[in-house]
Parts: structure tokens; C-alpha cells; sequence
């Protein structure tokens, strides 16, 4: 019998309520606080929990390390991929009007695909400013 | 999409293209890649420069609303014949040290960490394209935050740990400027209310309280000193350039604090105005002070390094005090001379600071001792430092010459005649600087160093001799650059848009 059971079934509680709330966190954004940012840090704070529990090897298994370190770059590229996209349909960078059949759901449907890139940089950066610091061996 | 479109998208698609390039080289990471990624992707962003150039020498005023919003609310691009200037040399810059940096980051940096080496600098680059192409204040400081973080990164990526120290030191001092900044734009922002830096002099005349302008002035601009190690902020800039990876040092050296010094004269022209009081000194005299500061103190400094790239470290501070004192003076000619000096340095010191890292290459040291003799090994190398060195005195026949020059006339034109001999006299102690690095160089007989050195690769030679060449022609002939600094001039003095 393991001395922290008490961690491990806990963790195990928070652990999908916390993904889930990230995810309402996320969507939520367009009507109220919330957004990609604090979406990303919530989602990689489950992440977080899991690897402090359950060690780091644990929680590379799920998120590897090197999948972390590409998603910090692809999230950036979302963002500019949905600027250079309104580009090619006439606009100005950045600017969601054409992204969709009339202008208010283009600006919704901009905003959310921003948003989601915010939230891949902010999630793999958390998990991968973790994995650089638990990683740390001593010299 | 047409070329009329892709023209349309000018003002942003130079930033993207670094943006771009740096995400791309990060996403495949992969050590082969990345070079040729990031020469692309600085190849286009030079492009779209010269462009943009061509188009607001023929057309004026290029405004580029992102978002589409109107610029009271969301952010605008703003290209004029000032800032055209400072994107055609940060991109260029950028492209000759991408090229340089090839065979250089190879032998100075792990193989595991290049493709993040090349993503900081197109970072770095497209940080410092968008700090110079914006016309918003907090779209400057966002900029300026990117540009800087991977700044931070470039520095840390050094061969010894004292590359760390330098980065530390920098992180702070440069996160205290870009707080000042901040700051100072928060108060502009509570007074005019906006952020666009055209609406904000539109309204300044209106705003009932000095108080708050005075202080954002002061935040502003002592933010912005740190940042172009204006004397005496400087103490950061030594350390970071001196164990920086080679082809850091190279691209620091020539465009950091080029931008920053930019984004200084266009608060001081477009905002604030040059000849406003605190109490009972003038903006003006106070610059005018620390400009001479620089070029003697930080010259001096410069003549007993004994480590070369810390020596011409020093004498970018003194350099940095020419482009400020044009700015001080503010006349037509004082202010050519500057911008010709923001153009001419980025290219005399990237070749300096180019040699050197071939020299790092070839002999793993660049202390000042090991280096005698290494002209007779390495002669193109020596002659490529030769030419930057006499450029850096500013002997005619080199582009530093001809913006020293100006310098002079503006001097003389604002009745001044006392700082042009200040600028002769600052220019005798590079002779001393630059004619220590010559008699080593030259004139000792070859140590053990240099008995076992070759002349460079041609990948390192290439980019050097390409700006040592440039560094002679802009002193021959050097209508178009005069051409480009002069209308930058009038433009600040608003002698036309």
C-alpha cells in the first residue's frame, strides 16, 4: 500500500473535471473572461498534476516531449496561417470578414481559430517550461 | 494572388516572412533544413524592403490598417521614407548574417541547438522589423519584447558560461527598459487616449496637464536608451556582444540598437519634440552631453580591451554616440549624417564582427595577443577588418567618412562649431583602438596561433569581403544612401510627409 493514495485517487477526481473546464474556459472566451491563454494554462496544468503524481516518464507517455516542443511553434503558426489565409481571400492580415458566409461569423469564426492557436503555444510552452526544469539532472 | 495584392501586403508580409521562416525551422527541426529556411525567408523579407522602398520614394506614406479596423482602434503599419530606411538595413543585415552564420554556428553551437539558433535569429529579425514598420506604441513594445526574448536566447547560446551572466544581465536591464517604455505609453495612452502614434501628436496639443506628458517623455526615452546602450545605460551591451555565438554578435551589433535608436528619434521628432525643458536643462543639451560622453568614454574604454570583440563592443557605444549627437543637433544635414551612420555602421561593423568570428573559426580565440601575425595566415580576413577599422576612423574613401561628414556640416550649420571639432578629436581615439587590432594583426611576427591558421573558408569570406566591398562603395559613391538618409531627414523635420 502506497503511502499517497490519497494524492493518487484525488488526482484522479480533478483530472478530467480539469480538462473539461479548460475546454469551457476556452470556448467561453467569445462571451465572457476566459480564452486560449488561460484555456492553455488550465489544460497544461492537468498535464502538470498527472506528471507531479505520477513522475515525468509517466506523463511523456501521454505527452511526449518532442510532440511539446513542436506544438509551441505549430500553435504560433495557426495564429499567422489564419492571417496569411485572410489575405488570400482579399483582406487585410488579420482582418476575419470573408472567413465565413457574412461578417460577424467570419470575425467568430477568426477569433476562435486564434484562439485555439493561443492555446496550443501556451499549453505545450507550460508543459515543456516543466519538463525543462523536472528533467534537470544534477551535474 | 497578383503582384499588385502581394504589394498591397508589403508593410506586414516583411515582418511575416521572418515569423514564418523562424516557426518553420522550429517545426522540422532539423539540422539541414533550417539554413536554407532562414536564407529564404530573409532573402524575401529583403525583397519586400526594397519594394516598399522603391514605393514610398515614388508614392509617400504607405498605411496599412491590420484587421482591417480603422487606426483609432486596432494597429497600423506606417511606412515612410524614415522607416523604409531602417527596414531595408535590418533586412539586409539580417540576409549577410544568415549567410555568415552557416559554417560559423556549425562549429560554435551543438548540433541539437541550431535549428533553435536560426529560429531565434528570424525571430529576433522579424521582432526588430516590426519595431521599426509599426505605427502604434504598444504594438512597438510587443516588437520590442519579441525581438528582445530572443535576443536573451542568441546570447545564452555562447560557448562558455559566462554567455549565461551576460544574457542574465541583459534580461534585466532590458526588461527594466521595455518596463519603462510601457509605462511611459500607459501615460500617453491616459492622456490622448489612443495608442496610434500619429493620433497621439494629432492630439497632444489639447492635453491640459504637462505633468503627465513630462513623465511619459522621461519613461520613454530613458526605456529606449537602455535599449540602444545610450552612455552611461550601456554596461549590459559589452558582456552580451563579447560571448555571444559569432554570428549573434554579428547581427546585434548591427541592427539591435540601430532599430532602437530609430524608435528614438521618432518619439523625439513625431511626439515629444526635440526642445522641450525639464526644469532648466533642454532635452537637446542633455542628449548633445551624453552623445560626447559616449564618444570619448566608451572610445577610451575601447583602446585598453584586450579581448577584440569587447573592444569593438565598446566601440559601438561610442559609435551609438555619433547617430545620437545628428539626432541632438536636428538639423537637416545632422540628421542625414545619423541615419547615413545607422546604415554605414550596421555594415562596417557586421564585416568587423564578421572577421572576427572567421577568426574564432579558424583559431578558437580572439583575444587580442593570440591574434599577432594573423594577417599573414589570414589575409583576406585581415584586410576585411582592415577596411572596417578605417571606416570606424572615418578615413575618406569609407562610408564612415562620408557620415561623419555630414555630421560635421550639421555641426556647423547649427553654429556649433565646437562639436564638429569633437568629432575629429573622438575620431583620434579610434585611430588608437583601431591601430592597436592593425600593429597586432600586421606588423608582429606570427605566433603560435597564427603559425597554425588558414585563410577562412568561402562561406565565411564571402558575406565579409560582400560588406567590406559595400562598406568602400558607400563611401564613393554614396548618393543613394545620402538620397534615402536625407529624405528620412526632412521627414522628421517635416519638411515633407
Amino acid at each position: 500500500m502506497r503511502l499517497d493514495i490519497i494524492l493518487r485517487v484525488a488526482a484522479k477526481f480533478i483530472l478530467a473535471p480539469l480538462l473539461l473546464f479548460a475546454l469551457y474556459v476556452q470556448f467561453h472566451g467569445d462571451y465572457g473572461p476566459g480564452g486560449g491563454f488561460q484555456a492553455g494554462v488550465i489544460a497544461a496544468a492537468a498535464v502538470i498534476l498527472y506528471a507531479l503524481i505520477n513522475g515525468q516518464a509517466a506523463a511523456e507517455r501521454i505527452v511526449p516531449g518532442p510532440l511539446v516542443e513542436r506544438l509551441v511553434p505549430a500553435g504560433v503558426l495557426i495564429y499567422a496561417a489564419v492571417g496569411v489565409v485572410s489575405m488570400i481571400l482579399g483582406d487585410n492580415f488579420l482582418d476575419y470578414d470573408h472567413l465565413a458566409h457574412d461578417t460577424v461569423h467570419g470575425q467568430e469564426w477568426g477569433v476562435f481559430l486564434v484562439e485555439a492557436g493561443v492555446f496550443v503555444t501556451v499549453f505545450s510552452s507550460m508543459i515543456a517550461i516543466f519538463y525543462a526544469f523536472a528533467g534537470r539532472r544534477p551535474t | 494572388m497578383t503582384l499588385a495584392v502581394l504589394q498591397h501586403h508589403l508593410p506586414v508580409l516583411v515582418v511575416l516572412m521572418p515569423l514564418l521562416g523562424g516557426l518553420l525551422v522550429a517545426i522540422i527541426r532539423h539540422p539541414a533544413a533550417s539554413w536554407p529556411i532562414a536564407i529564404a525567408a530573409a532573402a524575401a523579407s529583403l525583397a519586400g524592403a526594397l519594394a516598399l522602398s522603391r514605393e514610398v520614394a515614388a508614392n509617400g506614406v504607405i498605411s496599412y490598417a491590420l484587421g482591417g479596423f480603422p487606426s483609432e482602434l486596432g494597429i497600423e503599419y506606417r511606412v515612410d521614407a524614415v522607416n523604409v530606411l531602417i527596414l531595408v538595413v535590418v533586412s539586409f543585415m539580417a540576409l549577410a548574417t544568415l549567410v555568415f552564420a552557416r559554417l560559423s554556428v556549425a562549429s560554435e553551437i551543438d548540433e541539437g541547438r541550431q535549428p533553435w539558433f536560426y529560429t531565434m535569429m528570424l525571430v529576433a529579425t522579424a521582432g526588430l522589423l516590426g519595431m521599426a514598420v509599426t505605427g502604434d506604441a504598444f504594438n512597438a513594445f510587443v516588437f520590442l519584447e519579441i525581438s528582445s526574448l530572443a535576443t536573451y536566447t542568441l546570447i545564452a547560446l555562447g560557448r562558455d558560461r559566462r554567455a549565461l551572466v551576460a544574457a542574465y544581465q541583459y534580461l534585466i536591464v532590458g526588461t527594466i527598459g521595455a518596463t519603462f517604455y510601457v509605462i511611459g505609453v500607459g501615460l500617453l495612452y491616459l492622456a490622448t487616449g489612443t495608442l496610434n502614434l500619429e493620433l497621439i501628436a494629432e492630439r497632444l496639443p489639447e492635453v491640459t496637464s504637462p505633468r503627465a506628458l513630462l513623465a511619459a517623455e522621461a519613461f520613454i526615452l530613458v526605456g529606449i536608451a537602455l535599449k540602444l546602450a545610450l552612455f552611461p545605460l550601456h554596461a549590459w551591451l559589452p558582456n552580451a556582444y563579447t560571448y555571444a555565438p559569432s554570428a549573434a554578435t554579428v547581427l546585434l551589433a548591427s541592427t539591435a540598437t540601430k532599430v532602437a535608436v530609430y524608435l528614438l528619434a521618432r518619439y523625439i521628432f513625431g511626439i515629444f519634440g526635440l526642445h522641450r525643458e525639464f526644469g532648466d536643462i533642454s532635452g537637446a543639451s542633455l542628449l548633445i552631453l551624453l552623445s560626447l560622453a559616449a564618444m570619448f568614454l566608451a572610445s577610451a574604454a575601447a583602446i585598453f580591451q584586450n579581448d577584440v570583440k569587447r573592444l569593438l563592443a565598446f566601440s559601438s557605444i561610442g559609435q551609438i554616440g555619433y547617430i545620437t549627437l545628428g539626432i541632438a543637433i536636428a538639423n537637416s544635414d545632422a540628421l542625414t549624417g545619423a541615419f547615413l551612420h545607422i546604415a554605414n555602421h550596421a555594415v562596417l561593423k557586421g564585416a568587423a564582427f564578421m572577421a572576427i568570428g572567421a577568426i574564432l573559426y579558424r583559431c578558437g580565440s580572439e583575444r587580442l595577443d593570440d591574434l599577432a601575425g594573423i594577417g599573414r595566415a589570414m589575409p583576406v580576413t585581415g584586410a576585411v577588418l582592415t577596411i572596417a577599422g578605417l571606416a570606424l576612423i572615418g578615413v575618406p574613401g569609407t562610408s564612415g567618412f562620408v557620415s561623419k561628414w555630414y555630421l560635421v556640416a550639421g555641426a556647423f550649420d547649427a553654429g556649433k562649431g565646437w562639436l564638429a571639432l569633437m568629432i575629429v578629436a573622438s575620431s583620434f581615439l579610434a585611430v588608437l583602438y583601431v591601430g592597436r587590432i592593425m600593429e597586432i594583426v600586421w606588423f608582429r611576427p606570427p605566433g603560435r596561433v597564427a603559425l597554425a591558421a588558414a585563410e577562412a573558408p568561402g562561406g565565411l569570406l564571402v558575406p565579409m569581403v560582400a560588406l567590406a566591398t559595400l562598406t568602400v562603395l558607400l563611401g564613393i559613391a554614396a548618393y543613394w544612401p545620402a538620397e534615402m538618409a536625407h529624405s528620412a531627414a526632412e521627414a522628421l523635420l517635416g519638411v515633407r510627409p
